[in-house]
């Protein structure tokens, strides 16, 4: 059998590494299988140095009209699967055409690359960086190898950061007040803030906090909103009276959120709310929304 | 439908268990392998079983008990888990990620009080912000269980002065502070209880409520433990925020509890020197709180607190705590319009035993109580109401028993004032226990003054009171009486004048009860009066002249004529065996005074008495034989007057309706001529005639005897005549001689061997023993013996 197996296997090897492979950090990527990997972490501005290796299968040469690896920055929207968009694809020639009997080493550099988007695996849209390493051959399919990887980007710390606070309320019902301290907040902050009880007529039974994460994806008359509720969080057990002040703190480092994406190449956003929401005793639910910014603070800074 | 209800919530008691220890199964696997996540997740659900409305506060309790057993092991674990180099607050962050907001914060209070003891941050950051976010559970009874928690882990961790969390940062402040907050809180929920839930629980839910109040009150206790409490920081922080808690919450049941917890967990001294504040509060409290009831505790405690030592005393009056009490309950009642009756009674009294035992030098307190107390009374007139009336009687009670002495509580002008508002009944028990008290006491009486406004006090046993009259039980009146009656030898001045003053008034007092309490009242007067005359003659022969001047009102005389007026109010009685007694008895009394006219005066009202009123025949035997002994007494009389009076006696004795006791009044009648120590008076004639009379009679009634029952009688009055006889024989009557003794001896003797006569045993025993006794005078012989030789038997 082993000869058959043989028969199929492609004909050479590739396999893609980072200079600095071993310091750089990993994270977590989900594979479209399924299964999880560790891959490289990159930002926009970064050089991506490395190297790529060809190795025949032992006693066969290549036959190739050149070598190439480009580096692609995919959108890709789940409604109209199969079909990517790239938003940055650079190339770098790698080899003539010829063959090749024995293994052979090409580096690569792409010397600060322009990542704008961060990788972001939606509900309907995917961004995603690789690598795609390709033997172009003549009558046979080209050989395709890819290699993953992430950008993340990182903000500064934003210069103006306003409270979010407002007052609502349902006529002699309902009235409250609520201040969450910032607007901004980055991926392990703390949402602190209070929300103060200006008429109380209704019966609460109690108020959580969510937060929600809507994505919108394709434009015009196609666009598809998907909202998440990533987290609730329950911020008040029993019914409060005129003039309590509950406190809010609710660590974001749990929730698995991404920063706020903004219209990325006019192909989607993804937005994160703040939903207070009460519930009284016949399970009515009173809430109010309001947006959130999100961005990714460097870690150590 | 009740009984399912408790049967659910027994059902849901027990699923809660269950769930909490299930969950508490998983927790500890995961301790004992040291999975923080686990221990988290399954904690936090474990909490999650607290999160139940469903359950009464008291099964509710039960739940949190075993939860908090669980949260001691967490606890344990925390710190394990630091020492093992997590970071606390890491830790601390960790916890809150929980979703469901009551087990995030009992997890949060337990890491918390972990975090205070690595002291990586300053314990008074920690509980502040535990404290703070406590406020996200709103939910009463979860609310005061979590709270009730955090109180409990934290107890030991304030940082007290010397404390080991006391430091730079931490003041003792801090924990005031905090536990100031936590209790606000708690109140805050535990009033809103009573809001929440349909009306028609309301019931249930105040029993629930009450259950609860300790959680609440914890919290005092907790601060009147902290070392740094000073008066300084109880009287400028801790009061006046706790008070103002109190005030606003503005619940009865809260207001009540709190402000007795108040009073219960700090130490009196506290109480003293801030007792303006902290009565400040009352008549801001709700109308319908029992402030009657935290008045009285308070009073009562300073009361003992004052009587604790000595050297405290001055500080009450440095603080003036009597007039700001007095202040106080005169505002409280001013602004509890609805306040009962008896509510306003309750506080004057305890305020009353407050300044008896705090001023007891200070009578004019006392009185200023009670005038309150009858400025309240009078605008509801007789009191109704059992309670309030008891009230009154502790009230009136305090002085007695504090001085021991009514004589104090005679000073209190107002003291009477009290008593008029009580109903007859109660009036007369209070007169009784105010008599009693002088009994016991022995407490002398002795101004006229006094006197008066003793009977002030007890005039519901003087006099009928207006009204209606109820039927009173005789033995009870009868007792009553009586003891008023021995109030009277209570009554007593050493100065006569004085002494005769006392007398009048008293006298007054009586005449105005009416004939039923006169026989009562009028004879411990009578014998007062002549103790009084008694005295005098003592001094008259001391002194020559009259002690009083010429002008003085008291003379015997003048007394005389005072109790002659006085016995003669017996006849609207009627009375006239007493009157005849006592007349009698002020004969004797004007006949040691050499008075004669007086006693002949007397005397002759006896013998009206004895003529016109005493019709009765046995009666009538009763009063001969008082005339009879009094009148043999007498020695004032001259011949006339004397003979005048014997005559009478004489001829009653022979007219009374039955022969033996006419038979016995006549031989007594013979000692009215024979007076021993009287020369003058030794008339042997008319002693025989007295006793021949007697014989005769006695002779009359056998034969009446024998006419009528066909035997005699028994020789009884035979051997009664000769005990007289031999009475003046001895006596050396001249008249009386052995002849006669002996022919009566023999008249006897035949008499008894008479076939009609009746057998007799106790008439023999009294013959054989007279002639025993003749036999033995014989045998003594000396003059007395040589008389007697001359009788032979």
């Amino acid at each position: 059998m082993n000869f058959l197996i043989g028969a199929f296997k492609p004909p050479c090897n590739i396999s893609i590494t980072f200079a600095d492979g071993r310091t750089r950090k990993q994270v977590p990527f989900k594979k479209e299988n399924g299964q999880t990997v560790m891959v490289p972490l990159f930002q926009s501005q970064e050089n991506i140095v490395g190297e790529v290796v060809v190795e025949p299968t032992q006693g066969k040469k290549v036959e190739h009209t050149g070598i190439k690896i480009e580096l692609l920055g995919q959108i890709e929207l789940y409604f109209d699967r199969g079909n990517f968009y790239d938003f940055t694809s650079l190339v770098r020639e790698l080899d003539i055409p010829g063959e090749l009997y024995e293994r052979k080493t090409y580096p690569f550099e792409f010397s600060t690359v322009e990542m704008p988007y961060e990788s972001y695996n939606g509900v309907n849209v995917r961004l995603r960086y690789i690598l795609k390493v390709t033997i172009s051959r003549n009558y046979v399919s080209n050989i395709v190898e890819y290699q993953d990887f992430v950008v993340r980007n990182y903000s500064p710390l934003p210069s103006i950061n306003n409270s979010i606070k407002m007052e609502v309320g349902i006529e002699d019902c309902l009235h409250i007040e609520f201040e969450y301290s910032k607007s901004k907040y980055h991926l392990k902050d703390v949402i602190i803030g209070k929300i103060y009880f200006l008429l109380v007529r209704i019966k609460i039974k109690n108020m959580e906090l969510e937060i929600r994460r809507r994505e919108s994806t394709g434009s015009g008359p196609n666009t598809y909103v998907e909202t998440e509720t990533l987290a609730k969080f329950e911020l008040m057990d029993g019914a409060p009276v005129r003039g309590e002040s509950i406190p809010i703190r609710l660590f974001l480092s749990p929730y698995e959120l991404t920063p706020t994406y903004r219209n990325i190449n006019n192909k989607f956003s993804v937005k994160y709310f703040l939903n207070l929401v009460l519930v009284d005793e016949e399970d009515r639910r009173y809430f109010k929304q309001q947006e959130i910014t999100v961005y990714r603070l460097l870690e150590n800074s | 439908m009740i009984a399912d209800g408790v049967e659910d919530e027994e059902k849901w008691l027990a699923a809660g268990i269950a769930g909490l220890q299930q969950n508490a199964f998983y927790m500890h696997r995961a301790l004992d392998s040291n999975n923080l996540r686990d221990a988290l997740k399954y904690s936090a659900q474990m909490l999650s079983e607290l999160r139940t409305s469903k359950l009464s506060p008291h099964k509710y309790y039960e739940l949190y008990m075993r939860a908090f057993d669980e949260l001691r092991k967490l606890e344990l674990f925390f710190k394990e888990e630091t020492r093992r180099g997590c970071s606390i607050i890491d830790l601390y962050e960790l916890v809150q990620h929980a979703g469901n907001i009551l087990p995030r914060l009992y997890l949060l209070c337990t890491v918390g009080s972990v975090y205070i003891k690595s002291k990586e941050a300053p314990a008074k950051d920690v509980l502040k912000d535990l404290v703070e976010m406590c406020r996200g559970i709103q939910h009463p009874v979860r609310g005061l269980f979590l709270r009730s928690y955090l109180s409990q882990v934290s107890r030991d961790k304030l940082p007290d002065i010397g404390s080991e969390y006391e430091g730079d940062a931490d003041t003792v402040m801090d924990a005031v502070e905090f536990v100031l907050q936590n209790f606000t809180e708690m109140n805050k929920l535990w009033v809103r209880m009573q809001h929440q839930g349909p009306a028609r629980e309301k019931e249930k839910r105040e029993k629930g409520r009450s259950e609860l109040r300790d959680l609440v009150g914890k919290n005092l206790h907790v601060l009147s433990q902290i070392e740094g409490v000073d008066l300084d920081m109880y009287k400028d922080t801790v009061l006046p925020r706790v008070l103002e808690q109190v005030v606003n919450c503005k619940d009865e049941l809260a207001q009540f509890y709190l402000m007795d917890c108040i009073i219960q967990v700090f130490p009196d001294e506290y109480h003293l020197q801030t007792l303006e504040v902290l009565l400040g509060a009352c008549p801001q409290l709700q109308p319908s709180v029992d402030i009657k009831t935290v008045l009285s505790r308070l009073m009562e405690r300073l009361s003992n607190y004052a009587a604790s030592s000595a050297e405290v005393l001055p500080e009450f009056l440095q603080v003036e705590a009597f007039s700001k009490l007095n202040n106080v309950i005169g505002k409280v009642i001013e602004a509890q319009v609805d306040m009962p009756i008896f509510g306003a009674v309750t506080l004057y009294s305890s305020l009353l035993t407050f300044t008896l035992h705090v001023h007891p030098d200070r009578l004019d307190y006392a009185d200023q109580v009670l005038g309150a107390c009858v400025k309240k009374l009078s605008s509801k007139g007789k009191l109704e109401d059992s309670r309030a009336t008891k009230q009154i009687v502790a009230l009136l009670s305090a002085p007695l028993e504090k001085y021991n002495d009514v004589v104090t509580a005679l000073k209190l002008s107002n003291y009477h004032h009290v008593m008029e508002y009580l109903d007859n009944e109660t009036n007369k028990i209070m007169a009784t226990v105010i008599i009693q008290s002088i009994m016991k006491n022995n407490t002398r009486i002795s101004t006229a003054d006094k006197v008066e406004a003793l009977f002030e006090l007890i005039t519901g046993l003087i006099k009928d009171l207006d009204g209606n009259h109820e039927e009173v039980d005789e033995d009870d009146f009868k007792e009553e009486q009586n003891s008023v009656a021995r109030l009277i030898q209570m009554l007593h001045n050493d100065d006569p004048v004085e002494m005769y003053k006392i007398i009048c008034t008293v006298r007054r007092q009586f005449m105005t009860g009416g004939p039923k309490r006169l026989p009562f009242t009028i004879p411990p007067l009578v014998f007062s009066s002549l103790k009084l005359v008694r005295r005098l003659q003592g001094q008259d022969e001391g002194q020559d002249e009259n002690p009083f001047g010429d002008e003085s009102l008291t003379t015997p005389k003048k007394i005389f004529q005072l109790l002659n007026q006085t016995i003669e109010v017996l006849s609207t009685v009627p009375a006239p065996e007493l009157a005849l007694q006592l007349y009698l008895q002020c004969a004797e009394a004007a006949n040691d005074s050499d008075l004669e006219p007086v006693a002949y005066e007397f005397f002759t009202q006896a013998y009206i008495l004895y003529e016109e009123e005493v019709s009765d025949s046995k009666a009538q035997v009763t009063a001969l034989h008082l005339i009879i002994g009094t009148l043999r007494r007498m020695h004032v009389f001259g011949i006339e007057n004397r003979d005048t009076l014997t005559h009478k006696a004489t001829g009653y004795s022979a007219k009374l309706l039955k022969k033996p006791d006419q038979c016995r009044a006549v031989y007594s009648c013979a000692h009215l001529f024979w007076v021993d120590d009287q020369d003058n008076m030794k008339d042997g004639e008319r002693v025989l005639i007295c006793l021949k009379r007697a014989l005769r009679i006695a002779n009359a009634a056998q034969q009446m005897s024998n006419a009528t029952r066909g035997s005699t009688g028994s020789v009884t009055l035979f051997v009664e005549i000769l005990s007289k006889y031999l009475y003046f024989f001895e006596k050396g009557n001249p008249q009386v001689t052995a002849a006669a003794i002996q022919s009566l001896i023999e008249l006897i003797n035949t008499e008894m061997q008479s076939d009609s006569s009746t057998p007799d045993p106790a008439a023999d025993a009294f013959f054989a023993s007279t002639l025993r006794y003749i036999q033995f005078q014989k045998q003594k012989g000396g003059a007395i013996g040589e008389r007697y030789e001359a009788i032979k038997m």
